[in-house]
């Protein structure tokens, strides 16, 4: 299990999301999550320009095993999605908190961060699940 | 209370991501699933089976008894060890469960029956073999372990006594002997398997599978779990119990009917109700499908057809295929353009006849 980074907030549903230096908001799923999952075989990626809800159904990743949805931490609207995904899957097992992030959102109200778990709550949680 | 197999502790230390299995703590994976499916279609993994569960009958009236219990008729089994693929069936000719049938002797036959239906099958072989003085005796004492893949009859023969070597290396295919393993481990092999790939399952005393599964990792087979398990038997186009068929299908509306003898004059249990149902004409069939476009086909999703609607059984990703492939139970008749339902969206598959894949290769038109 790799470290959390602590500059990352988190839904309880394993989501994260890190406000980049120009004030865009990256959103992708846990190490964790990538690993309950299992490998991943697809991405259903959200349209450029769409606009979302904080907890809403965003993006699907689909493992052998299951398909999740994933919510947005955020509400807004989407400026930009990992393409890289269409052909590598397997890119959120292997780096999720980095490359294998999924799509980046123009939050319309940064407030909605503060209602999320920062790491040590999220590391706290993950840790009860296990047991 | 969830059970555990004996070699629960060794798939722990070797980091499985443990889940419940039908009331059973096992391995999904160890790592990477897909890893694990590829291991075995290229080289040779192995595969904790032991909640399986293993049944003896003896008695001198057991054939008999056979002939009555199972679709498939136990006198194709003719010489000592040989296997047979068979369902039991109830009254009304749905499947109660799948098994195998070895015969072992001409007063001992072993079943080995799925671990989802342990009591449901326990009592259905118990109830009926009475009338036919059969001794029924579950064998807990037993483990059991599944090796496959192209190299896996070579490693385990090469852990196997010398003087074992040549007569299990010509062991046929849907048969079984015992052997010598190593420390001198008394084992049942059995040329069967649930991947499409040839190997052994290989059953040995509890108190020795732990051996047993470390000097086969010694010999370069690699640890897979139950998920690259379901998807192997998923290419090779074999039924599970519980999502292909169950109590209410017939081995017709599973493509099992290749597993029905209607021998002249044998009265097996569901025999009636199957001539039936045939002499109307089936109304369900379980095809094959195929999803080219991306996307991933799972059970319970709704499939579209010219006759109506039916469902997907298994359904998953292919790793061999690099695509979603599933079985469906569809309206009988001419299907039309088929589509699939996933998440709202009505995606167009291709019906095809299965497995998908044979000996590590895609077959023709998938």
């Amino acid at each position: 299990m790799s470290e959390i980074p602590g500059d990352l907030k988190f839904l309880k549903s394993h989501e994260w999301a890190r406000v980049e230096d120009d004030g865009l908001v990256r959103v992708g799923i846990s190490d964790h999550a990538q690993g309950q999952l299992g490998d991943l075989v697809y991405v259903e990626l959200p349209e450029i320009g769409a606009s979302v809800q904080a907890g809403h159904g965003v993006a699907v990743v689909e493992s052998v095993k299951a398909a999740s949805d994933i919510y947005s931490p955020v509400s807004g609207e989407i400026v930009a999605v990992n393409e890289n995904l269409n052909d590598k899957p397997e890119t959120i097992n292997e780096d999720a908190f980095g490359d294998g992030w999924i799509f980046l959102v123009r939050a319309s109200d940064r407030g909605e961060l503060g209602e999320l778990l920062d790491a040590d709550a999220y590391a706290e949680l993950i840790e009860n699940e296990d047991h | 209370m969830t059970e555990k197999t004996v070699l629960n502790d060794t798939h722990r230390a070797l980091g499985a991501r443990m889940v419940d299995f039908g009331g059973w703590d096992m391995p999904i994976n160890y790592g990477s699933q897909i890893e694990e499916h590829h291991v075995v279609r290229r080289d040779a993994g192995m595969f904790d089976v032991s909640h399986m569960t293993v049944v003896d009958l003896h008695g001198p009236r057991t054939r008999e008894f056979l002939r009555h219990l199972v679709a498939n008729s136990v006198d194709k089994l003719k010489v000592q060890g040989k296997a047979l693929y068979t369902c039991m069936l109830n009254e009304q000719g749905g499947v109660v469960d799948d098994l195998i049938v070895y015969f072992l002797g001409e007063e001992f036959f072993r079943l080995v029956v799925n671990a989802a239906t342990r009591a449901k099958d326990l009592a259905w072989i118990e109830q009926h073999a009475k009338a036919f003085d059969v001794q029924v005796k579950e064998r807990p004492d037993f483990a059991m372990i599944a090796v496959q893949g192209p190299n896996a009859r070579a490693k385990v023969i090469g852990l196997l006594a010398e003087v074992d070597h040549e007569r299990i290396g010509k062991l046929g295919k849907f048969a079984a002997a015992a052997a010598q393993g190593p420390h001198g481990m008394p084992l049942f092999v059995a040329r069967t398997g649930y991947t499409g790939e040839d190997g052994f399952e290989i059953v040995v005393p509890q108190d020795q599978a732990v051996a047993l599964w470390d000097a086969l990792v010694a010999a370069g087979v690699a640890p897979a779990g139950l998920g690259a398990r379901d998807t192997l038997r998923l290419e090779a186009g074999m039924n599970l119990y519980g999502q292909d068929m169950d109590d209410d299908v017939s081995p017709w509306e599973a493509n099992l009917g290749w597993t029905i003898a209607l021998d002249e004059g044998r009265d097996f249990i569901g025999r009636k109700a199957l001539e039936a149902q045939k002499a109307d004409g089936v109304k369900r069939v379980m095809v094959g499908l195929v999803l080219d476009d991306k996307g991933v086909l799972r059970h319970g999703q709704t499939v579209l057809t010219a006759n109506g609607p039916g469902e997907i059984l298994s359904g998953s990703f292919a790793p061999t295929l690099n695509k979603a492939v599933a079985f469906a139970r569809i309206p009988a008749g001419e299907p039309g353009e088929v589509r699939v339902d996933i998440r709202g969206r009505e995606v167009p598959v291709r019906v095809v006849k299965y497995p998908f894949v044979r000996d590590g290769k895609p077959c023709e038109g998938v």
